[in-house]
């Protein structure tokens, strides 16, 4: 058997990208074999949203992990892993478009307009395009400090996705609970003095 | 490539798939039916090989009562995705749970508890009740407040017979419903996170009550209720949004006072008492101008416009003459 520890960073990489793709790739076996059931829109539209989320939080865990478990060589997945949040969104507000607005543009901007949830939820995936685009070795070089600048739109993003997902509880909080609690916890780690910056400050003892 | 799109079929063309996958039963039936020159109802409905529940004796849905709203031509929703696609939120919050949960609850014996301002209170045995009525068959819309219908073959009887018999006193304006607290054999009232204040209530005015459209339902498709439809006993309005057909019925109380009803409890602004459908009122966070009628694919959602008082309204729109139906939502 071969261990974790042996195989190669690209064989890691490509087992992460197989592990990222099996929500999809479970739901797709599941419409061909069983016909899934009688809304299998409607389920798109949830599943590609949760995994948007649930992506997200994985990617922003990438820091604290790297920091709290002394991996800093994590850092080779985060890129991946940030676009998988975006491959789920795409597909996510594809869904929607598709089985809930049905690519009516009147339709769209009145959800857009009447619908808090929705427009926070749209505002979040038009903020996830710049760094979609810019998740390239080119822009990262191009881009230096602007790039680290740009990057810190993910916190913006995170906080308006579980807003979205808060939002749209019809009468069970327990899941939009734990994802609040993780984002919270994500995001309040970064407010964290650095090790850096701790050290500086540590008064002579 | 044309593409057609489903609405033009006529939903009379289609032929459910119950009926379809009894072709052969149908043929033989038919041959019996030119015989007696009649095709029995609870043929065409019955399948035993895949339908729980028992097959009950009822009159099917008589011809040309489409013009009352007891029928219509639209294509019933396979059994498989009425029985298996449900909100019953006493079962858990998945539209599975229910089909996968409610086998834990036991449905015979049933009492149903009448109060309030009527004339013959107390607790009625299910079957004490049943035998004064007759079962006959109504194909439905279910339209839920989600966005997504149905159209569905109920058996029961008229709400108003049941109310007749009770014989309510002059005071009662409404009438509440309450559904069965058990979470012994209801997973989903134990759930710590739910923001329901159990039991499950529901209530309607009276003359809605009355109205022949309002049944109560005992059977869909020509058997006994499946546990996740509402088990022994549960209310069915067409006109209204399906979270007002209350399930598994354990009390009918009379008031004078209009009933403080679940979900309006908990989202006021989103869920009134009222709740008839009604395209032109959006729910605050979604459209209810359309709806998908299911079962819908991933190439074809199946959307469609939604009427007002889901189609019903020349039967029920009376109800409600010179009511804003905005404020009344």
């Amino acid at each position: 058997m071969v261990s974790m520890m042996t195989l190669s960073l690209t064989r890691k990489k490509k087992l992460l990208f197989s592990v990222s793709l099996l929500p999809l790739v479970g739901f797709v076996v599941q419409q061909l074999i069983s016909g899934g059931g009688p809304d299998p829109g409607k389920e798109l539209v949830l599943l590609t949203g949760d995994w948007t989320i649930r992506m997200l939080l994985i990617t922003l865990a990438v820091t604290p992990a790297r920091r709290l478990l002394h991996k800093p060589q994590l850092l080779a997945y985060r890129r991946m892993l940030g676009l998988f949040t975006g491959f789920y969104a795409m597909l996510h507000f594809t869904a929607v478009m598709t089985y809930v607005v049905g690519w009516n543009w009147g339709r769209f901007l009145e959800e857009f307009s009447e619908r808090p949830y929705m427009a926070v939820g749209i505002l979040a995936w038009l903020l996830l395009l710049p760094l979609i685009a810019t998740s390239n070795q080119w822009s990262l070089r191009h881009l230096r400090q602007r790039w680290n600048k740009l990057h810190k739109l993910v916190y913006v993003i995170a906080i308006l996705g579980v807003v979205h997902v808060v939002w749209l509880v019809r009468s069970n909080y327990a899941e939009a609970l734990v994802y609040a609690l993780l984002t919270l916890l994500l995001l309040g780690y970064r407010l964290l003095p650095s090790r850096a910056a701790r050290k500086h400050r540590a008064p002579v003892s | 490539m044309i593409i057609k799109r489903p609405t033009d079929i006529p939903s009379s063309e289609i032929t459910p798939e119950a009926i379809y996958l009894r072709r052969r039963d149908f043929m033989r039936g038919s041959l019996a039916g030119l015989a007696t020159g009649l095709l029995p109802g609870s043929l065409l409905a019955d399948d035993g090989a895949t339908m729980a529940g028992q097959a009950l004796d009822y009159s099917p849905v008589a011809p040309g009562s489409a013009a009352l709203g007891f029928d219509t031509s639209e294509a019933r929703t396979p059994y498989e995705h009425v029985t298996g696609y449900n909100n019953f939120y006493e079962f858990g919050m998945d539209k599975s749970d229910p089909a996968r949960y409610a086998g834990s609850l036991v449905a015979d014996p049933w009492s149903v508890e009448v109060s309030g301002e009527v004339d013959k209170p107390g607790t009625y045995a299910l079957e004490d009740l049943l035998a004064k009525v007759q079962l006959e068959e109504r194909i439905y819309r279910l339209r839920c407040v989600e966005a997504w219908s149905m159209v569905i073959p109920w058996v029961g009887f008229p709400l108003a017979d049941l109310i007749k018999q009770l014989g309510p006193t002059s005071r009662a304006r409404y009438v509440e419903f309450k559904t069965l607290y058990r979470p012994k054999q209801m997973r989903g009232q134990r759930s710590a996170f739910s923001t329901i204040d159990w039991p499950y209530v529901e209530g309607l005015r009276m003359d809605e009550a009355m109205h022949p459209l309002t049944m109560m339902a005992t059977g869909l498709y020509g058997r006994s209720l499946p546990n996740q439809n509402g088990a022994p006993l549960r209310l069915v309005v067409p006109w209204k949004y399906g979270f007002k057909s209350i399930k598994s019925i354990v009390s009918i109380r009379f008031t004078e006072k209009q009933p403080q009803t679940t979900w309006a409890q908990i989202a006021p602004r989103e869920y009134g008492f009222y709740a008839n459908v009604n395209p032109q009122v959006d729910h605050p966070r979604w459209s209810q101008k359309t709806e998908r009628r299911l079962p819908s694919t991933l190439f074809n959602p199946n959307r469609i416009d939604t009427q007002m008082f889901n189609g019903y309204g020349e039967q029920v729109a009376h109800l409600y003459q010179g009511m804003d139906l905005r404020k009344y939502y």
